[in-house]
């Protein structure tokens, strides 16, 4: 069985369309990513498939059952953790897992969740004195201490430290390895590329691609950025014309975009070298998918409707 | 076994929250004092009770409301503010055991407030008890526990934020506990309706029918649905306090959110 299935799922607010004709499927054992800015309806439709809203239109289908409909069946096999920290600051560690223990059928031990999530050492701790990152990792315990088959993550590591991170990181991999079907939202594509064997680039309510993060790279990661710093300078007229062409600058930047680098470096040095000009900072970069879904004032269509042509 | 172990669960984070413990267990007993030391433990004017025996009962209720009603409310909205009571909904814990697991906490606490100030007035005040009209008076302080624990859940309903929730528990239960019997000893000359309001709400109610229960100068074990002014009639006050309450949480249950900015 399929643990996630959405079809042409939509939902509005007033009238406005937040999540507009979704599609996806999670395999069991899987870990899938919703990748996507701010705004895009990632927690929309996780909060969807967790039963706490409802959608206005298309088919969901979680562990087989519908999450607007099915209500403790569901929820004893799945485990949340949701976008902002939810915890009683007054508890310790191990009272908060306890408490949350005793509401599931066939839960772990409170011993093995509080390892699991690297919190041995701080089970008489208050949540209260607790950091962010270590209160991140209980609420991942507490998602699983009910030995769920699908766990949901939205952003489990926005706000916390690189080293914080890595540790939740690890913590993901290692639900993977039991064998725990993962959805988790990020706005990080490093994370996607580290955590998930596939996602889908969530924009404003749809999905922009969808696949494996290498299989995105092939796809959308064929135009390699070349940069240099001009300052106030204008180009020489020596310039090459045919490079001239394609430029177009930001900032004292000049820029260009070209899907095959190794030529065009060839042309640029060449004349760098000949001329006697320096190219200050030079770069060879390719943008990230981040940047060109998520930043649309950079990446290969952004830069070139944003900045103005060069006119040097 | 769950509602217990929920109850119990709510008792520990009031016990950790210091300045809700002095409201509602501390607060009560100090007015109570207070007004002793300050009026004198003499007979009022008029009756034939002292000045702890009438206020030891009605602080006692004082903070039974505190407990069921302002402290309920709030705590409920906090977590619901926290993303606790969101969280909770996202398990397999069914919500009527959570929400009664709160009132049952919250009865408990009331009667622990209100026992103490009786005991220590008892102790050390004179505060006689009447064993015939004891069990109305439990029955009465216990139903009451359940209608302000009603009204409570209603204004945690109604008001989308603690802060919100803090503004209107204050701004019902202060006022009307001046004219209800609660912070201020019945006088005679009162305009006609300042007693209507009283006799509206349910604080009077509750305050009397608990608190006739320790009068000398009235008979009968409070068992009845009208009475003189000799005799203690708690039913007609426990039957309207109850409709309140009632009202109150149906109004709740039509209401309440998990979760304020979803649909649950
Ligand atoms: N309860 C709500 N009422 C009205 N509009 C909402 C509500 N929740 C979300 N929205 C709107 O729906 C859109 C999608 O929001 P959603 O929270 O799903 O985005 P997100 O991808 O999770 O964003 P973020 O990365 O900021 O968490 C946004 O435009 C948001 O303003
Ligand atoms: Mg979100």
């Amino acid at each position: 069985m399929t643990p996630i299935r959405i079809q042409n799922l939509t939902k509005n607010y007033a009238g406005k369309p937040a999540v507009a004709g979704v599609s996806f499927e999670v395999q069991a054992g899987e870990t899938y990513a919703l990748l996507g800015p701010n705004g895009a309806g990632k927690t929309t439709t996780i909060e969807i498939l967790e039963g706490y809203r409802r959608r206005d239109g298309g088919e969901v289908s979680v562990l087989g059952a519908d999450p607007g409909v099915q209500g403790n069946g569901l929820r004893e096999r799945i485990g949340i953790v949701l976008q902002t920290t939810a915890l009683e600051p007054e508890l310790t560690v191990e009272e908060t897992v306890t408490n949350f223990r005793s509401f599931y059928p066939n839960p772990h031990s409170v011993g093995e969740v509080l390892e699991l999530v690297d919190l041995g050492f701080a089970s008489a701790t208050r949540v209260k004195a607790l950091s962010g990152g270590q209160q991140r990792r209980l609420e991942i315990g507490l998602g699983l201490i009910g030995n769920p088959d699908l766990v949901f993550l939205d952003e489990p590591t926005t706000g916390l430290d690189p080293d914080a991170r890595r540790n939740i990181w690890n913590l993901v991999l290692e639900l993977n390895a039991m064998g725990k079907t993962i959805l988790l939202s990020s706005h990080y594509m490093d994370e996607v590329e580290a955590l998930a064997h596939r996602l889908a680039v969530l924009v404003d309510g749809k999905i922009k691609a969808e696949g494996s993060p290498q299989s995105l790279r092939d796809q959308h990661g064929a135009y390699t950025e070349v940069r240099f710093y001009l300052g106030e300078r204008p180009l020489p007229e020596s310039f090459p014309p045919a490079l001239r062409k394609i430029i177009h600058t930001e900032r004292g930047w000049v820029i260009f975009e070209v899907p095959n680098p190794t030529p065009f470096l060839a042309d640029l040095t060449n004349w760098s070298f000949k001329e006697q000009f320096e190219l200050p900072h030079l770069s060879v970069t390719q943008p990230s998918l981040e940047e060109i879904y998520l930043n649309p004032t950079r990446g290969r269509r952004g830069a070139a409707r944003n900045s103005k042509q060069a006119e040097i | 076994m769950l509602l217990l172990r929920q109850t119990q669960h709510q008792l520990t984070l009031f016990l950790r929250r210091p300045a809700a413990v002095f409201f509602v267990v501390a607060m009560p007993l100090i007015m109570f004092l207070v007004f002793v030391i300050l009026f004198g433990n003499e007979l009022i004017p008029e009756t034939e009770i002292t000045t702890a025996q009438f206020y030891a009962p009605a602080l006692a209720v004082f903070g039974a409301v505190m407990a069921c009603y302002t402290y309920l409310a709030i705590s409920t909205a906090t977590s619901r503010d926290q993303g606790v009571l969101k969280r909770i909904r996202g398990t397999p814990l069914k919500p009527a055991i959570y929400i009664w697991a709160r009132i049952l906490a919250v009865t408990v606490i009331a009667i622990a407030a209100a026992l103490l100030v009786m005991v220590v007035g008892n102790l050390f005040f004179g505060v006689a008890f009447y064993p015939e009209k004891l069990p109305m008076a439990l029955i009465s302080l216990f139903l009451g526990c359940l209608s302000f624990a009603g009204l409570g859940m209603m204004v945690c309903a109604f008001c989308q934020t603690s802060d919100t929730v803090q503004a209107v528990t204050s701004a019902t239960v202060l006022p009307l506990a001046f004219l209800s019997d609660v912070f201020i000893r019945p006088f005679r000359d009162v305009p006609v309706w300042v007693t209507w309001i009283a006799d509206t709400f349910p604080l009077k109610h509750f305050s009397l029918a608990f608190g006739h229960a320790f009068r000398s100068d009235m008979g009968g074990s409070g068992f009845v649905w009208a009475g003189g002014e000799e005799t203690y009639t708690a039913l007609p006050r426990l039957a309207i306090m109850l409709a309140w309450g009632v009202a109150g949480a149906f109004i709740a249950a039509k209401l309440f959110k998990w979760d304020p900015k979803g649909e649950i």
